[in-house]
Protein backbone atom coordinates (compact mmCIF):
# COMPACT_ATOMS: atom_id res chain seq x y z
CA UNK A 1 0.00 0.00 0.00
CA UNK A 2 1.17 3.10 -1.11
CA UNK A 3 2.07 6.08 1.98
CA UNK A 4 1.46 9.85 1.34
CA UNK A 5 4.40 11.30 1.84
CA UNK A 6 2.08 13.68 4.68
CA UNK A 7 2.09 10.71 6.92
CA UNK A 8 5.42 9.94 6.49
CA UNK A 9 6.76 13.86 8.17
CA UNK A 10 5.66 13.52 11.20
CA UNK A 11 7.17 9.86 11.59
CA UNK A 12 10.79 10.58 10.48
CA UNK A 13 10.36 14.02 12.75
CA UNK A 14 9.59 12.12 15.63
CA UNK A 15 12.36 9.88 14.74
CA UNK A 16 14.52 13.17 14.91
CA UNK A 17 13.36 14.94 17.93
CA UNK A 18 13.58 11.12 19.59
CA UNK A 19 17.29 11.20 18.46
CA UNK A 20 17.39 7.69 17.50
CA UNK A 21 18.15 8.99 13.95
CA UNK A 22 20.37 11.41 15.07
CA UNK A 23 22.31 9.08 17.39
CA UNK A 24 23.06 6.51 15.04
CA UNK A 25 24.33 9.16 12.44
CA UNK A 26 26.51 11.04 14.62
CA UNK A 27 27.91 8.15 17.10
CA UNK A 28 28.81 6.42 13.19
CA UNK A 29 30.73 9.21 12.21
CA UNK A 30 32.76 9.30 15.56
CA UNK A 31 33.16 5.58 15.09
CA UNK A 32 34.01 6.20 11.13
CA UNK A 33 36.93 8.51 12.35
CA UNK A 34 38.81 5.53 13.87
CA UNK A 35 39.34 4.21 10.23
CA UNK A 36 39.71 7.60 8.61
CA UNK A 37 43.18 8.03 11.68
CA UNK A 38 44.26 4.75 10.56
CA UNK A 39 44.18 4.95 6.84
CA UNK A 40 45.42 8.59 6.45
CA UNK A 41 48.30 6.89 8.94
CA UNK A 42 49.23 4.26 6.37
CA UNK A 43 49.31 6.54 3.50
CA UNK A 44 51.20 9.55 4.47
CA UNK A 45 53.96 7.17 5.72
CA UNK A 46 53.84 5.41 2.53
CA UNK A 47 53.67 8.08 0.53
CA UNK A 48 56.62 10.41 2.36
CA UNK A 49 58.77 7.17 2.68
CA UNK A 50 58.38 6.07 -1.18
CA UNK A 51 61.35 7.85 -2.16
CA UNK A 52 63.45 5.91 -0.01
CA UNK A 53 61.43 2.86 -0.86
CA UNK A 54 62.32 3.28 -4.63
CA UNK A 55 65.62 3.57 -4.26
CA UNK A 56 66.04 0.39 -1.52
CA UNK A 57 63.64 -1.61 -2.40
CA UNK A 58 63.59 -4.48 0.34
CA UNK A 59 67.72 -4.38 0.88
CA UNK A 60 66.02 -1.53 3.24
CA UNK A 61 64.85 -4.14 5.82
CA UNK A 62 68.39 -6.41 5.45
CA UNK A 63 70.91 -3.78 4.80
CA UNK A 64 73.25 -2.79 7.98
CA UNK A 65 74.51 0.42 6.37
CA UNK A 66 73.29 3.65 7.76
CA UNK A 67 75.15 6.52 6.20
CA UNK A 68 73.60 9.98 6.14
CA UNK A 69 76.69 11.22 4.46
CA UNK A 70 76.49 8.66 1.71
CA UNK A 71 73.06 8.87 1.52
CA UNK A 72 72.45 4.92 2.40
CA UNK A 73 70.40 3.77 4.83
CA UNK A 74 69.81 0.28 5.90
CA UNK A 75 67.41 -0.83 9.11
CA UNK A 76 68.24 -3.91 10.18
CA UNK A 77 70.43 -3.17 12.99
CA UNK A 78 66.89 -0.63 14.41
CA UNK A 79 64.93 -3.72 14.04
CA UNK A 80 66.94 -5.81 15.39
CA UNK A 81 67.56 -3.23 18.76
CA UNK A 82 63.67 -2.50 18.81
CA UNK A 83 62.88 -6.38 19.04
CA UNK A 84 65.98 -7.36 21.28
CA UNK A 85 65.06 -4.69 23.87
CA UNK A 86 61.15 -5.43 24.10
CA UNK A 87 61.92 -9.18 24.40
CA UNK A 88 64.67 -8.70 27.10
CA UNK A 89 61.95 -6.05 28.69
CA UNK A 90 59.16 -8.97 28.80
CA UNK A 91 62.20 -11.67 29.66
CA UNK A 92 62.15 -9.80 32.82
CA UNK A 93 58.62 -8.31 33.27
CA UNK A 94 56.62 -11.12 32.80
CA UNK A 95 57.63 -13.37 35.53
CA UNK A 96 57.39 -10.73 37.84
CA UNK A 97 54.25 -8.81 36.77
CA UNK A 98 52.59 -12.20 36.70
CA UNK A 99 54.05 -12.64 40.11
CA UNK A 100 53.37 -9.57 41.77
CA UNK A 101 49.48 -10.05 40.62
CA UNK A 102 49.35 -13.58 42.05
CA UNK A 103 49.91 -12.04 45.04
CA UNK A 104 48.16 -8.91 44.69
CA UNK A 105 44.92 -10.93 43.63
CA UNK A 106 44.85 -14.28 45.68
CA UNK A 107 47.72 -13.92 48.96
CA UNK A 108 47.24 -10.10 50.27
CA UNK A 109 45.33 -8.40 52.50
CA UNK A 110 42.61 -6.64 50.08
CA UNK A 111 43.35 -3.40 52.38
CA UNK A 112 47.37 -4.33 51.03
CA UNK A 113 46.10 -4.94 48.06
CA UNK A 114 44.16 -1.94 47.02
CA UNK A 115 46.71 0.01 48.47
CA UNK A 116 50.17 -1.74 46.16
CA UNK A 117 47.60 -1.52 43.32
CA UNK A 118 46.91 2.07 43.74
CA UNK A 119 50.79 2.70 43.62
CA UNK A 120 50.70 0.06 40.22
CA UNK A 121 48.51 2.05 38.92
CA UNK A 122 50.47 5.62 39.70
CA UNK A 123 53.25 4.04 38.27
CA UNK A 124 52.17 3.50 35.03
CA UNK A 125 51.14 7.05 34.80
CA UNK A 126 54.71 8.39 35.30
CA UNK A 127 55.97 10.13 31.75
CA UNK A 128 58.57 7.68 30.10
CA UNK A 129 61.10 11.10 30.20
CA UNK A 130 61.21 10.65 33.89
CA UNK A 131 61.93 6.98 33.68
CA UNK A 132 64.64 8.07 31.16
CA UNK A 133 65.99 10.29 33.65
CA UNK A 134 66.02 7.50 36.50
CA UNK A 135 67.83 5.22 34.45
CA UNK A 136 70.42 7.47 33.40
CA UNK A 137 71.25 8.58 37.29
CA UNK A 138 71.00 5.21 38.58
CA UNK A 139 70.59 2.54 36.47
CA UNK A 140 73.30 3.26 34.11
CA UNK A 141 76.11 3.80 36.95
CA UNK A 142 74.92 0.49 38.19
CA UNK A 143 74.84 -1.43 34.97
CA UNK A 144 78.68 0.21 34.31
CA UNK A 145 80.43 -0.14 37.64
CA UNK A 146 78.55 -3.28 39.04
CA UNK A 147 75.59 -5.60 37.13
CA UNK A 148 77.80 -5.81 33.36
CA UNK A 149 81.18 -6.88 35.22
CA UNK A 150 79.41 -9.48 37.41
CA UNK A 151 77.18 -10.36 34.29
CA UNK A 152 80.86 -10.71 32.31
CA UNK A 153 82.16 -12.91 35.28
CA UNK A 154 79.42 -15.30 35.73
CA UNK A 155 78.93 -16.27 31.67
CA UNK A 156 82.93 -16.11 31.17
CA UNK A 157 82.04 -19.66 29.41
CA UNK A 158 81.39 -20.77 25.71
CA UNK A 159 79.10 -20.47 24.41
CA UNK A 160 77.29 -17.37 26.62
CA UNK A 161 80.50 -15.26 26.53
CA UNK A 162 79.97 -13.40 23.84
CA UNK A 163 76.43 -12.35 24.38
CA UNK A 164 78.08 -10.57 27.11
CA UNK A 165 81.09 -9.15 25.77
CA UNK A 166 82.89 -5.95 25.47
CA UNK A 167 83.63 -2.70 27.25
CA UNK A 168 81.07 -1.62 29.94
CA UNK A 169 79.62 1.53 29.37
CA UNK A 170 76.43 1.07 31.27
CA UNK A 171 74.26 1.93 28.42
CA UNK A 172 72.95 -0.66 25.81
CA UNK A 173 70.35 -3.15 24.80
CA UNK A 174 69.90 -5.15 28.24
CA UNK A 175 70.07 -1.07 30.20
CA UNK A 176 67.03 -0.75 27.74
CA UNK A 177 65.37 -3.88 28.37
CA UNK A 178 65.43 -3.45 32.04
CA UNK A 179 64.08 0.33 31.88
CA UNK A 180 61.63 -0.90 28.73
CA UNK A 181 60.29 -3.81 31.87
CA UNK A 182 60.05 -1.37 34.79
CA UNK A 183 57.48 0.70 32.54
CA UNK A 184 55.47 -2.32 31.28
CA UNK A 185 55.48 -4.24 34.58
CA UNK A 186 53.03 -2.17 36.01
CA UNK A 187 50.82 -2.51 32.90
CA UNK A 188 51.45 -6.56 33.31
CA UNK A 189 50.68 -6.28 37.11
CA UNK A 190 46.95 -4.38 36.75
CA UNK A 191 45.56 -6.48 33.76
CA UNK A 192 46.97 -9.51 34.98
CA UNK A 193 45.51 -8.80 37.93
CA UNK A 194 42.36 -8.07 36.83
CA UNK A 195 42.26 -11.56 34.87
CA UNK A 196 42.53 -13.70 37.83
CA UNK A 197 39.95 -11.77 40.18
CA UNK A 198 37.42 -12.17 37.62
CA UNK A 199 38.39 -16.13 37.93
CA UNK A 200 34.85 -17.27 39.48
CA UNK A 201 35.24 -18.04 43.19
CA UNK A 202 33.32 -21.61 42.66
CA UNK A 203 37.12 -22.57 40.72
CA UNK A 204 38.94 -22.14 43.34
CA UNK A 205 36.40 -23.73 46.06
CA UNK A 206 35.98 -26.76 43.35
CA UNK A 207 39.92 -27.19 43.85
CA UNK A 208 40.23 -26.59 48.07
CA UNK A 209 37.70 -29.11 47.72
CA UNK A 210 39.34 -31.91 46.45
CA UNK A 211 41.80 -31.58 48.65
CA UNK A 212 44.53 -28.96 46.88
CA UNK A 213 46.40 -26.64 48.74
CA UNK A 214 45.88 -22.89 48.37
CA UNK A 215 48.88 -22.96 46.29
CA UNK A 216 47.92 -26.17 44.35
CA UNK A 217 44.51 -24.27 43.64
CA UNK A 218 46.41 -20.95 42.68
CA UNK A 219 48.86 -22.20 40.36
CA UNK A 220 46.75 -24.94 38.78
CA UNK A 221 43.44 -23.82 38.28
CA UNK A 222 42.90 -19.76 38.90
CA UNK A 223 46.39 -19.75 36.96
CA UNK A 224 45.15 -21.30 33.34
CA UNK A 225 41.59 -20.11 33.66
CA UNK A 226 43.04 -16.41 33.59
CA UNK A 227 45.58 -17.13 30.65
CA UNK A 228 43.64 -15.37 28.35
CA UNK A 229 43.52 -12.13 30.13
CA UNK A 230 47.33 -12.65 31.66
CA UNK A 231 48.48 -13.39 27.43
CA UNK A 232 46.30 -10.01 26.52
CA UNK A 233 48.27 -8.18 29.34
CA UNK A 234 51.50 -9.63 28.00
CA UNK A 235 50.50 -8.40 24.56
CA UNK A 236 49.86 -5.03 26.23
CA UNK A 237 53.14 -4.80 27.43
CA UNK A 238 54.88 -5.64 24.41
CA UNK A 239 52.93 -2.99 22.39
CA UNK A 240 54.35 -0.41 24.69
CA UNK A 241 58.15 -2.03 24.62
CA UNK A 242 58.08 -1.89 20.97
CA UNK A 243 57.02 1.70 20.60
CA UNK A 244 58.38 3.39 23.61
CA UNK A 245 60.67 6.51 22.35
CA UNK A 246 62.13 8.83 25.34
CA UNK A 247 63.44 6.47 28.47
CA UNK A 248 65.16 3.94 26.04
CA UNK A 249 66.76 6.23 23.61
CA UNK A 250 68.12 7.92 26.76
CA UNK A 251 69.76 5.05 27.75
CA UNK A 252 70.35 2.72 24.72
CA UNK A 253 73.89 3.97 23.53
CA UNK A 254 73.00 5.20 20.08
CA UNK A 255 75.34 2.69 18.06
CA UNK A 256 73.96 2.14 14.31
CA UNK A 257 75.08 -1.17 14.04
CA UNK A 258 74.23 -4.92 15.40
CA UNK A 259 76.06 -6.24 18.16
CA UNK A 260 76.19 -9.70 19.68
CA UNK A 261 76.59 -8.52 23.20
CA UNK A 262 73.71 -7.84 25.09
CA UNK A 263 75.76 -5.37 27.24
CA UNK A 264 76.89 -3.24 23.93
CA UNK A 265 75.28 -0.24 23.08
CA UNK A 266 72.65 -0.34 20.26
CA UNK A 267 69.44 1.52 18.56
CA UNK A 268 65.74 0.97 18.25
CA UNK A 269 63.99 2.39 15.48
CA UNK A 270 61.49 4.57 17.92
CA UNK A 271 64.62 6.00 19.30
CA UNK A 272 66.60 6.45 15.82
CA UNK A 273 63.84 8.55 14.43
CA UNK A 274 63.64 10.90 17.71
CA UNK A 275 67.11 11.44 17.44
CA UNK A 276 67.41 12.13 13.92
CA UNK A 277 64.16 13.97 12.47
CA UNK A 278 65.20 17.05 13.79
CA UNK A 279 68.40 17.71 11.96
CA UNK A 280 67.84 15.46 8.82
CA UNK A 281 68.49 17.42 6.08
CA UNK A 282 67.90 15.88 2.46
CA UNK A 283 65.05 14.25 1.01
CA UNK A 284 66.52 10.98 1.16
CA UNK A 285 67.20 10.91 5.24
CA UNK A 286 63.80 12.27 5.95
CA UNK A 287 62.27 9.39 3.51
CA UNK A 288 64.37 6.91 5.11
CA UNK A 289 63.38 7.92 8.88
CA UNK A 290 59.91 7.79 7.55
CA UNK A 291 60.02 4.33 6.31
CA UNK A 292 61.31 3.19 9.99
CA UNK A 293 58.20 4.45 11.46
CA UNK A 294 56.15 2.21 8.33
CA UNK A 295 58.56 -0.74 9.45
CA UNK A 296 57.82 0.03 13.36
CA UNK A 297 53.93 0.67 12.53
CA UNK A 298 53.90 -3.15 10.55
CA UNK A 299 55.92 -4.37 13.16
CA UNK A 300 53.30 -3.87 16.13
CA UNK A 301 50.38 -4.50 13.25
CA UNK A 302 52.07 -7.75 12.87
CA UNK A 303 52.72 -8.32 16.51
CA UNK A 304 49.54 -7.72 17.25
CA UNK A 305 47.84 -10.09 14.20
CA UNK A 306 49.71 -12.70 15.95
CA UNK A 307 48.58 -12.24 19.51
CA UNK A 308 44.88 -12.57 18.55
CA UNK A 309 46.06 -15.68 16.63
CA UNK A 310 46.48 -17.36 19.26
CA UNK A 311 43.71 -16.10 21.73
CA UNK A 312 41.82 -17.80 18.77
CA UNK A 313 43.85 -20.73 18.80
CA UNK A 314 43.63 -21.02 22.67
CA UNK A 315 39.85 -20.37 22.98
CA UNK A 316 39.30 -23.25 20.25
CA UNK A 317 41.48 -25.77 22.59
CA UNK A 318 38.76 -25.37 25.20
CA UNK A 319 39.62 -23.02 27.30
CA UNK A 320 37.81 -20.78 29.38
CA UNK A 321 34.41 -19.09 28.35
CA UNK A 322 34.84 -15.36 29.39
CA UNK B 1 21.20 -25.21 75.02
CA UNK B 2 18.42 -27.05 72.95
CA UNK B 3 18.75 -30.97 73.35
CA UNK B 4 20.58 -32.66 70.27
CA UNK B 5 18.35 -33.95 67.77
CA UNK B 6 19.09 -37.77 66.93
CA UNK B 7 16.89 -39.45 65.18
CA UNK B 8 18.97 -43.10 65.10
CA UNK B 9 18.93 -44.63 62.06
CA UNK B 10 22.27 -45.91 61.55
CA UNK B 11 26.03 -45.54 63.41
CA UNK B 12 27.18 -41.31 63.08
CA UNK B 13 29.65 -40.39 60.39
CA UNK B 14 29.77 -36.87 60.84
CA UNK B 15 28.47 -34.86 63.78
CA UNK B 16 28.64 -31.46 64.77
CA UNK B 17 28.67 -30.18 68.06
CA UNK B 18 27.53 -26.79 69.68
CA UNK B 19 28.46 -25.33 66.44
CA UNK B 20 28.33 -21.58 66.19
CA UNK B 21 29.51 -19.20 63.34
CA UNK B 22 30.37 -15.89 62.47
CA UNK B 23 30.90 -13.80 59.47
CA UNK B 24 32.79 -10.87 61.21
CA UNK B 25 30.33 -10.08 64.16
CA UNK B 26 27.08 -11.25 62.76
CA UNK B 27 26.33 -15.05 64.36
CA UNK B 28 25.58 -17.23 61.51
CA UNK B 29 25.13 -20.05 63.21
CA UNK B 30 23.88 -20.86 66.77
CA UNK B 31 24.28 -23.62 68.77
CA UNK B 32 23.89 -26.69 65.91
CA UNK B 33 23.57 -30.25 66.91
CA UNK B 34 23.30 -32.88 64.03
CA UNK B 35 24.41 -36.04 63.43
CA UNK B 36 24.88 -37.47 60.03
CA UNK B 37 24.56 -41.58 59.82
CA UNK B 38 26.57 -43.88 57.59
CA UNK B 39 25.84 -44.39 54.21
CA UNK B 40 21.89 -42.69 54.38
CA UNK B 41 20.96 -39.35 53.23
CA UNK B 42 20.63 -36.07 55.24
CA UNK B 43 18.41 -33.54 53.87
CA UNK B 44 18.92 -29.76 55.04
CA UNK B 45 16.04 -27.82 54.29
CA UNK B 46 15.00 -23.95 55.50
CA UNK B 47 14.12 -20.65 53.78
CA UNK B 48 17.33 -18.58 52.21
CA UNK B 49 19.29 -16.91 54.77
CA UNK B 50 18.53 -19.54 57.16
CA UNK B 51 22.15 -20.85 57.52
CA UNK B 52 21.60 -24.13 55.58
CA UNK B 53 24.91 -23.78 53.10
CA UNK B 54 26.86 -21.89 55.96
CA UNK B 55 26.33 -25.56 58.23
CA UNK B 56 27.33 -27.44 54.83
CA UNK B 57 30.19 -25.17 54.48
CA UNK B 58 31.60 -25.93 57.49
CA UNK B 59 31.47 -29.52 57.64
CA UNK B 60 34.33 -29.65 55.05
CA UNK B 61 36.28 -26.61 56.21
CA UNK B 62 35.58 -24.64 52.88
CA UNK B 63 34.04 -21.61 55.15
CA UNK B 64 37.44 -20.54 56.84
CA UNK B 65 38.86 -19.70 52.74
CA UNK B 66 36.55 -16.65 53.51
CA UNK B 67 38.19 -13.94 55.24
CA UNK B 68 36.92 -13.05 58.66
CA UNK B 69 34.58 -16.13 59.49
CA UNK B 70 35.25 -17.85 62.74
CA UNK B 71 33.95 -21.15 63.77
CA UNK B 72 32.96 -22.64 67.32
CA UNK B 73 32.49 -25.98 68.35
CA UNK B 74 32.86 -29.31 67.23
CA UNK B 75 32.53 -31.55 63.94
CA UNK B 76 33.85 -34.76 64.17
CA UNK B 77 34.21 -37.29 61.46
CA UNK B 78 34.45 -41.08 62.73
CA UNK B 79 34.67 -39.88 66.21
CA UNK B 80 37.56 -37.20 65.45
CA UNK B 81 37.52 -33.38 65.43
CA UNK B 82 38.08 -32.52 62.15
CA UNK B 83 39.03 -29.12 63.16
CA UNK B 84 42.36 -30.50 64.37
CA UNK B 85 43.29 -31.91 61.76
CA UNK B 86 45.13 -31.66 58.50
CA UNK B 87 42.53 -29.13 56.30
CA UNK B 88 43.91 -30.90 53.09
CA UNK B 89 43.10 -34.46 54.09
CA UNK B 90 40.03 -33.56 55.57
CA UNK B 91 38.65 -31.84 52.24
CA UNK B 92 39.69 -34.98 50.74
CA UNK B 93 37.79 -37.30 52.60
CA UNK B 94 35.01 -35.05 52.46
CA UNK B 95 33.69 -34.11 48.40
CA UNK B 96 31.71 -31.39 47.96
CA UNK B 97 29.01 -30.29 45.08
CA UNK B 98 28.66 -26.83 44.38
CA UNK B 99 25.31 -25.09 43.38
CA UNK B 100 26.46 -24.30 39.62
CA UNK B 101 28.33 -26.83 38.01
CA UNK B 102 31.66 -25.55 37.98
CA UNK B 103 33.73 -27.65 35.85
CA UNK B 104 37.50 -26.68 35.60
CA UNK B 105 38.26 -25.59 31.76
CA UNK B 106 39.84 -28.37 30.97
CA UNK B 107 38.68 -32.04 29.08
CA UNK B 108 36.15 -34.22 30.74
CA UNK B 109 39.27 -36.34 31.77
CA UNK B 110 41.36 -33.82 33.12
CA UNK B 111 38.70 -32.67 34.99
CA UNK B 112 37.85 -36.13 36.85
CA UNK B 113 41.86 -36.93 37.69
CA UNK B 114 42.53 -33.68 39.21
CA UNK B 115 41.93 -34.98 42.52
CA UNK B 116 43.57 -37.93 42.28
CA UNK B 117 46.61 -36.18 41.06
CA UNK B 118 47.07 -33.44 43.29
CA UNK B 119 46.23 -36.58 46.11
CA UNK B 120 48.87 -38.62 45.02
CA UNK B 121 46.48 -41.47 43.99
CA UNK B 122 47.98 -42.20 40.54
CA UNK B 123 50.75 -44.19 41.65
CA UNK B 124 50.43 -47.87 40.27
CA UNK B 125 46.95 -46.61 39.07
CA UNK B 126 45.84 -46.43 35.79
CA UNK B 127 44.27 -43.12 34.93
CA UNK B 128 41.72 -44.38 32.25
CA UNK B 129 40.20 -46.74 34.99
CA UNK B 130 39.65 -43.89 37.61
CA UNK B 131 38.17 -41.55 35.16
CA UNK B 132 36.13 -44.35 33.73
CA UNK B 133 34.59 -45.62 37.71
CA UNK B 134 33.91 -42.21 38.12
CA UNK B 135 32.04 -41.34 35.49
CA UNK B 136 29.80 -44.73 35.78
CA UNK B 137 29.36 -44.03 39.51
CA UNK B 138 27.94 -40.65 38.12
CA UNK B 139 26.14 -42.16 35.62
CA UNK B 140 27.71 -40.36 32.68
CA UNK B 141 30.18 -42.46 31.35
CA UNK B 142 27.99 -43.87 28.51
CA UNK B 143 27.43 -40.17 27.54
CA UNK B 144 30.96 -38.98 27.41
CA UNK B 145 33.10 -41.92 26.69
CA UNK B 146 33.51 -41.13 23.23
CA UNK B 147 34.65 -37.35 24.28
CA UNK B 148 36.47 -37.65 27.01
CA UNK B 149 38.81 -35.54 25.61
CA UNK B 150 37.10 -32.18 24.78
CA UNK B 151 36.02 -29.52 27.19
CA UNK B 152 34.06 -30.13 30.10
CA UNK B 153 32.47 -26.73 29.01
CA UNK B 154 31.01 -28.86 26.03
CA UNK B 155 28.36 -31.01 28.29
CA UNK B 156 25.05 -29.54 29.16
CA UNK B 157 24.02 -28.07 32.59
CA UNK B 158 23.27 -31.25 33.79
CA UNK B 159 25.79 -33.25 32.58
CA UNK B 160 28.48 -30.79 33.83
CA UNK B 161 26.94 -31.21 37.38
CA UNK B 162 27.30 -34.91 37.16
CA UNK B 163 30.85 -34.50 35.72
CA UNK B 164 31.37 -32.03 39.17
CA UNK B 165 30.03 -35.27 41.23
CA UNK B 166 32.06 -37.55 39.59
CA UNK B 167 34.84 -34.69 39.89
CA UNK B 168 34.55 -35.45 43.60
CA UNK B 169 33.62 -39.12 43.72
CA UNK B 170 37.56 -39.75 42.17
CA UNK B 171 39.07 -39.29 45.16
CA UNK B 172 36.85 -41.98 47.17
CA UNK B 173 35.30 -39.64 49.28
CA UNK B 174 33.62 -41.04 52.62
CA UNK B 175 31.05 -37.99 52.90
CA UNK B 176 29.42 -36.13 49.83
CA UNK B 177 28.36 -32.64 50.31
CA UNK B 178 26.09 -30.74 48.18
CA UNK B 179 24.77 -27.73 48.51
CA UNK B 180 21.54 -27.11 46.27
CA UNK B 181 22.69 -29.11 43.68
CA UNK B 182 20.00 -29.25 41.39
CA UNK B 183 19.02 -24.95 41.65
CA UNK B 184 20.51 -24.14 38.34
CA UNK B 185 19.18 -27.16 36.48
CA UNK B 186 15.85 -28.43 34.47
CA UNK B 187 13.43 -31.09 36.02
CA UNK B 188 15.09 -33.78 34.05
CA UNK B 189 18.60 -33.20 34.67
CA UNK B 190 17.33 -32.99 38.40
CA UNK B 191 15.63 -36.18 38.67
CA UNK B 192 18.76 -37.49 36.93
CA UNK B 193 20.58 -36.35 39.88
CA UNK B 194 18.33 -37.74 42.74
CA UNK B 195 18.38 -41.00 41.16
CA UNK B 196 22.35 -40.63 41.48
CA UNK B 197 22.21 -39.79 45.08
CA UNK B 198 19.66 -42.51 46.02
CA UNK B 199 22.43 -45.19 44.60
CA UNK B 200 25.49 -43.71 45.99
CA UNK B 201 24.19 -43.40 49.17
CA UNK B 202 25.08 -47.16 49.50
CA UNK B 203 28.97 -46.09 48.50
CA UNK B 204 29.38 -43.09 50.96
CA UNK B 205 27.30 -40.95 53.52
CA UNK B 206 25.34 -37.68 51.61
CA UNK B 207 24.03 -34.31 53.08
CA UNK B 208 22.45 -32.29 51.01
CA UNK B 209 21.24 -28.69 51.16
CA UNK B 210 18.03 -28.31 49.38
CA UNK B 211 15.42 -25.01 48.91
CA UNK B 212 13.11 -27.74 47.17
CA UNK B 213 11.07 -29.66 49.78
CA UNK B 214 9.90 -31.97 47.32
CA UNK B 215 13.30 -32.61 46.99
CA UNK B 216 14.25 -33.63 50.50
CA UNK B 217 11.27 -35.53 50.69
CA UNK B 218 12.65 -37.49 47.39
CA UNK B 219 16.11 -38.58 48.26
CA UNK B 220 16.35 -37.93 51.86
CA UNK B 221 16.42 -40.51 54.85
CA UNK B 222 16.44 -37.69 57.47
CA UNK B 223 15.57 -33.93 57.02
CA UNK B 224 16.71 -31.51 59.61
CA UNK B 225 14.99 -27.98 59.06
CA UNK B 226 16.88 -24.67 59.87
CA UNK B 227 15.22 -21.38 60.90
CA UNK B 228 17.43 -17.92 61.48
CA UNK B 229 21.01 -19.77 62.07
CA UNK B 230 19.04 -22.47 64.41
CA UNK B 231 18.45 -26.24 63.63
CA UNK B 232 14.63 -26.18 64.78
CA UNK B 233 14.54 -29.73 64.09
CA UNK B 234 15.68 -33.82 63.01
CA UNK B 235 13.75 -36.31 62.26
CA UNK B 236 13.35 -39.20 59.81
CA UNK B 237 12.40 -37.44 56.31
CA UNK B 238 8.83 -39.04 56.96
CA UNK B 239 7.96 -37.32 60.22
CA UNK B 240 8.84 -34.11 59.66
CA UNK B 241 7.37 -33.73 56.37
CA UNK B 242 3.96 -35.58 57.99
CA UNK B 243 4.00 -34.85 61.65
CA UNK B 244 6.63 -32.50 62.64
CA UNK B 245 7.19 -32.00 66.39
CA UNK B 246 7.85 -28.13 66.14
CA UNK B 247 5.14 -25.28 65.10
CA UNK B 248 7.92 -23.90 63.59
CA UNK B 249 8.44 -26.89 61.12
CA UNK B 250 4.77 -27.25 60.50
CA UNK B 251 4.86 -23.70 59.23
CA UNK B 252 7.58 -24.13 57.18
CA UNK B 253 6.19 -27.30 55.39
CA UNK B 254 2.54 -26.56 55.18
CA UNK B 255 3.85 -22.87 53.20
CA UNK B 256 2.78 -20.94 55.91
CA UNK B 257 6.21 -18.91 54.95
CA UNK B 258 9.33 -18.78 53.18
Amino acid sequence: MATPAADLRPKYKKALIGGDELAKAFTFLFAALILVVTVLLVLELWRTSSPAKEKFGFGFLTSQLWNPVTDEYGALPFIYGTVLTSFLALLIAVPLGVGAAIYLSELALPRVSNALTFLVELLAAVPSVIFGLLAIFTLVPAMRDYVQPALQKIFSFQPLAPFFDGPTFGVGYLTAGIILAVMTFPFIISVSREALMAVPREQREAALALGATKWESTWQIVLPYAKLGILGSVFLGLARALGETMAVTMVIGNSEAIHQSIISPGYTIAAVIANNFAEASGKMFTSALVELGLVLFALTMLINGFAQLMIVLTTKKGAAKS
Amino acid sequence: MPEPTKPQTAPVKMRAKNVNFYYGSFQALYDINLDFATNKVTAMIGPSGCGKSTFLRNLNRINETLRDTRLEGEITLDDENILDQDVTAVRRRIGMVFQRPNPFPKSIFENIIYGPKINGMLKGKNAAEIVETSLRRAALWEETKDKLNESAYALSGGQQQRLCIARALAVNPEVLLLDEPCSALDPIATSKIEDLLITLKHQCTIVIVTHNMQQAARVADTTGFFLLGKLIEHDKTEVIFKNPSRKETEDYITGRFG
